[in-house]
Order: structure tokens, then C-alpha cells, then sequence
């Protein structure tokens, strides 16, 4: 049974990780990238090291994508109207 | 100053027309050159015909249907792309496949190097502390590569959120940063007290690197997070006064490239087999292990001013 729920983890971290190189968005590869990392800290604990899932969750998932929303903030590549835009578009 | 020559044979020599220059007093060009007053640029056309003209030169250059080259670029981009990134998988497949099996007795992990390094450590480094030993003197070019990593992270930050100095001042009024240092009692009674305390703990952990546990990395941490806090109790104005951009290009280039002369030249001595000139001293003392005190200092420098600097560039956008 955790055999094949770590086969699904893993079909799902491939994807992820060719999702983020083709998203055209960079707030959604951002929002991927998150979920790579969450996934990645599961396989951690089935691969029996809760610290390093812990420090995955922390980092990866947590302060990583923190710094990424503000470097996006900050260069101008999300904007309020960013929504309405698109859809005009 | 004191000039051997009198005023009148100083004025002819190349040295006083240099400093001349360099004053900025005489300009070489007047009266040896015609010079004629600067016109103004004018551009009969309106913004919205520049702006509609740069638009149709775009589609003109980036329009795949007609060029045909750019064509040809972009499928063989694609496909290039494609066959590198499988390479890279193979290739990381490939040295996966061959790794040594866990639990087998002739694995990497059961060689002599880690009973040599035990054992000689002492005598070849001069560190009490083996860890210390080994990543500063053993591995010494490995360590100068993880502070280059923290000398790019930096660059790279800079190249993405770094303002001009003026901009950020404009800006000052429009955003929520003109209410700062908020000048809040707790935060600054205790920032006068904690400071001192974290700065002098930091340098002990960082000169004491090759004794007891620490060294470069975790003592720079701590004076970054110390500058981190000073910042916040009294605001940039005031840190600028003794840690400005310029105290910042200067002290960190100096630390990498002294650590890149000083490793270099140990390695070229040929690091243990050979006289470098460098004593060793007598273990547990403060001067002694010979380059690991120094490389310490410029690693905890590197490391202070990347935690400072992350932190600026992320809240201020400039240093």
C-alpha cells in the first residue's frame, strides 16, 4: 500500500517539476514550486528522515516562496489589476 | 609638504599638471579646442508615434512568419533544449546506478581518510578543533567555493532589487517606509543593550573557530543578526553612518580576494608537504593553526554582510 502511495508522490514531484518550467505565469511556478516542496518533505518522512521533511517544510515551502512573492512585489510582476488585465486580454 | 623645487619649476612638472587635472581646476580642452554650446535634442514626433513605431519595429523583428532565421533558431532552441535535459537526467541516472551499495565494507565512508584525518589533524593544521581543521585547512578551496556561492547569491539580489539611493528617497514619501525607525522605547532600550552583546559574542565565536565549536559561518550569522537588529530599532539613516554601500563593495571584495590570495598561495606551497612559511604555533592558543584564524575572519566578514545585506535589499531595496 505505501509502496505504491510513494509511486503517485512521485509521479506528482515529476510533474511539478516540469510544471514550473512551463507555466508562463511566474506567480503560478511560484505556487508550484510550493507544492514541489510539500511533496518532497512527504517523501522525506517515508524515506525515514523527519528532519530533513522538516526543514523542506520550513524552507522550501515557507521562507523560499515568502522571498520569491516579495522579489515578484517588488520587480513589478504582480500588479492589483493583474487579473483584470488578463481577462481583457 | 615639503617640495624640493621652488613654485616656479613645480608648475612645469607632469606631477603638478596631474594633480591639476585631477581637481578638476584647469579643463585641457579650453583654449586648444573650439568648443561650441550644446544643442538641445528635439523630436518633431509625439510620444505615441515613438511608442507606435518601436511596437511595429518589434513585430517586425520578432514576427516568425517572415524571418525566416529566427524560425529555424527557435525550433533548433527547442529541440537543443530538450536533448540537454535528458542528457543532464541520464547522466545523474547513470552515476545514481553506480553509487556503492549501503552496508558493504569497502564503501568510501570505511577509508582511512577520516582515521588519518583524526589522528594527523592536530599536528598538520594546528587546530584543536578537527572540524575546523579540516574544512578551513584540509578542504580550504572547497570552503572558498561556498563563499563565492554567498558572494553571487548577493550579486544576484542586487542585479534584481537594487534602486538608486535617490529613487529610494523619493519614494520615501509615497510608501509606508517614511514612518520608520519608528522610534518604538522597548525595541531601541533593548537593541542598546543586546547589540554590544550579540557584535562581541560573534567575533569571540569567530576568532575562537579553530579551538571551540563555531568559526566563520556561525559567528558571521550572528553579527548579521545583530546588524539586522540595530537596523531595525534605529533605521537606515543612522546605520548608513558607519555601513554604507561603499564600506560594503569595499569590505566584502577585500575579504574574497584576501581569501583567494591566502588559499592560493597555500596550495601552491603545497599546503602540509612543504615549507609555506606559515608557523603553526602551539595549539590552543589564540595565534596559531596558521591560515585558519585568518581564513575565519573573512569568512565571518563575507557571511555578516550577506545576512545584512539580504536583509536591506529585501526591506529597502538599496544598502
Amino acid at each position: 500500500m505505501m509502496e505504491y502511495f510513494m509511486y503517485v508522490l512521485l509521479f506528482f514531484l515529476v510533474v511539478c517539476a516540469l510544471a514550473v518550467s512551463f507555466t508562463k505565469s511566474l506567480l503560478n511556478a511560484v505556487l508550484v514550486f510550493m507544492s514541489y516542496s510539500l511533496i518532497m518533505s512527504i517523501i522525506w518522512i517515508l524515506l525515514e528522515s523527519p528532519d530533513l521533511a522538516i526543514t523542506e517544510a520550513a524552507v522550501g515551502a515557507g521562507v523560499t516562496s515568502i522571498l520569491f512573492f516579495i522579489t515578484l512585489k517588488k520587480i513589478e510582476a504582480i500588479r492589483k489589476g493583474h487579473k483584470d488585465e488578463q481577462t481583457e486580454k | 609638504m615639503s617640495r624640493l623645487k621652488n613654485d616656479e619649476e613645480y608648475k612645469k612638472t607632469r606631477a603638478f599638471r596631474f594633480f591639476r587635472w585631477m581637481k578638476g581646476e584647469k579643463d585641457p580642452y579650453l583654449d586648444e579646442v573650439e568648443m561650441q554650446p550644446g544643442v538641445p535634442f528635439q523630436d518633431s514626433r509625439t510620444v505615441n508615434e515613438i511608442l507606435m513605431e518601436e511596437q511595429e519595429t518589434l513585430e517586425k523583428v520578432y514576427n516568425t512568419a517572415s524571418n525566416r532565421w529566427l524560425r529555424r533558431f527557435k525550433q533548433l532552441y527547442n529541440v537543443l533544449s530538450v536533448v540537454f535535459s535528458l542528457a543532464l537526467a541520464a547522466v545523474m541516472l547513470y552515476m545514481v546506478a553506480k553509487l556503492p551499495t549501503a552496508g558493504t565494507v569497502d564503501r568510501p565512508v570505511n577509508n582511512e581518510v577520516s582515521k588519518v584525518y583524526i589522528e594527523n589533524g592536530i599536528q598538520d593544521t594546528g587546530a584543536v578543533n578537527i572540524v575546523t581543521g579540516m574544512i578551513l585547512n584540509y578542504r580550504a578551496f572547497d570552503t572558498f567555493g561556498e563563499t563565492c556561492v554567498l558572494f553571487i547569491a548577493t550579486t544576484c539580489v542586487m542585479i534584481l532589487l537594487m534602486k538608486e539611493e535617490e529613487k529610494i528617497r523619493a519614494d520615501q514619501t509615497l510608501n509606508d517606509r517614511r514612518f520608520e525607525p519608528k522610534n518604538d522605547v522597548i525595541l531601541q532600550k533593548v537593541a542598546f543593550i543586546l547589540v554590544p552583546i550579540v557584535f562581541i559574542f560573534g567575533i569571540y565565536v569567530i576568532l575562537n573557530g579553530h579551538l571551540s565549536p563555531g568559526g566563520g559561518f556561525s559567528g558571521g550569522a550572528m553579527i548579521g543578526a545583530g546588524m539586522i537588529l540595530y537596523v531595525s530599532a534605529y533605521g537606515f539613516d543612522k546605520m548608513q553612518k558607519f555601513f554604507n554601500e561603499h564600506t560594503y563593495k569595499v569590505v566584502k571584495v577585500a575579504a574574497l580576494c584576501t581569501y583567494c590570495v591566502v588559499i592560493t598561495y597555500y596550495l601552491f606551497m603545497g599546503a602540509n608537504d612543504f615549507d609555506n612559511h606559515i608557523p603553526l604555533g602551539v595549539p590552543g592558543m589564540i595565534f596559531s593553526s596558521g591560515i585558519i584564524l585568518w581564513l575565519n575572519i573573512f569568512v565571518g566578514i563575507e557571511v555578516a554582510c550577506t545576512m545584512y545585506a539580504f536583509y536591506a535589499l529585501f526591506r529597502r531595496g538599496g544598502l
